[in-house]
């Protein structure tokens, strides 16, 4: 989902930067509060961040041919709110444009959009949404994992749609085309990441599938 | 019961990943996608020249994977260490656990 450095229209770079500023900017203050009103979630809040640093390094085969690499948002996302994944995922994101030449710079807004903003809120949603509905820990972690991840190879595929639009059948071919390379690589790697988040989740509270599994990573519960 | 079902789940990930390598019919040249939607682009837009470039790159392509998976190694080593503290610490009696949470 990384869209190389220079790729973006200068307007269309300069657009989602405005667009994701905001989202990292609420992303400080609530990261700054949850470290000052339970100091105990640091290493968790940590973790969350090194997950994503892990997965987002994996590149993995997947049934289209291709290979992509998972977001590793939705863990952090379920424990400590979508807003801080801004924050992580921008860090990571910015590793990734200055070491590897992976993404870039210019190109940072967008992507920041879609796996640091997109992917976590709809991990979020999903959490809340499942859990509501009276799904188990480990499923509504599943879901929001799995279908965050997809989220952000959609978002991804929009915006390379609005940028470079099909010369015949405009935006929505555009949508379609980029959507065949990103998000349906990413099904069987979206179904990997949900699996793996339950058991790193599990791992990481020594309470794997405990209604209050997610809450005592958050360092609500002792 | 619960590193049972770890195992299961990690097993269901690891099958899901190797499975476009191990089934014949499925896979292809496994490029990565981000260059493939490069690609596309080039194609839908011929014309379009990238306006900045990497401010570094890697030299060479071993040099790129050191650079994944340090990344991947840094992460990993800190969820361990993370996870190996909790386990050392629920094994303590519960004086010494709050020893530590008000340190």
């Amino acid at each position: 989902m990384h869209i190389m450095e220079g790729f973006l229209p200068v307007g269309h770079a300069i657009g989602w930067f405005a667009a994701s500023a905001p989202f990292v900017v609420a992303g400080a203050i609530s990261l700054k509060k949850i470290l000052r009103e339970r100091p105990e979630a640091k290493l968790n809040l940590a973790a969350a961040g090194a997950f994503t640093f892990v997965l987002s390094a994996l590149k993995m085969p997947s049934v289209t041919g291709s290979c992509s690499h998972p977001t590793g948002t939705g863990l952090g996302a379920v424990v400590f709110g979508p807003a801080v994944m801004a924050v992580l995922g921008t860090i990571v994101l910015l590793f990734q444009a200055l070491l590897i030449a992976h993404g870039g710079l210019t190109t940072l807004g967008a992507n920041v959009f879609s796996m640091a903003i997109v992917g976590p809120w709809v991990s979020w949603a999903i959490w809340r949404g499942a859990s509501r509905l009276g799904a188990s820990v480990s499923v509504a972690v599943f879901l929001a994992a799995a279908l965050g991840d997809l989220a952000t190879y959609a978002t991804t595929s929009v915006q390379l749609a609005l940028a470079y639009p099909d010369p015949a059948s405009g935006i929505p071919g555009a949508v379609l085309k980029f959507g065949g390379i990103y998000a349906v690589t990413q099904v069987p790697l979206a179904i990997a990441e949900g699996l793996l988040t339950v058991v790193v989740m599990g791992a990481l509270s020594g309470r794997a599938g405990k209604t209050d599994e997610v809450t005592f990573l958050a360092g609500e519960t002792i | 019961m619960a590193i049972n079902r770890s195992v299961w789940l990690l097993a269901a990930a690891a099958a899901i990943v190797i499975a476009p390598l191990a089934i014949p019919g499925l896979g292809g040249e496994f490029k990565g996608s981000d260059d493939l939607g490069t690609e596309a682009i080039a194609q839908a837009a011929p014309d379009y020249k990238p306006w900045f470039k990497p401010l570094w790159k890697p030299p060479s392509e071993e040099v790129e994977t050191l650079l994944f998976a340090l990344q991947a190694a840094m992460g990993a080593g800190f969820i361990g260490y993370v996870i190996g503290r909790r386990h050392s610490l629920s094994q303590k009696p519960a004086s010494a656990r709050d020893n530590v949470a008000g340190r």
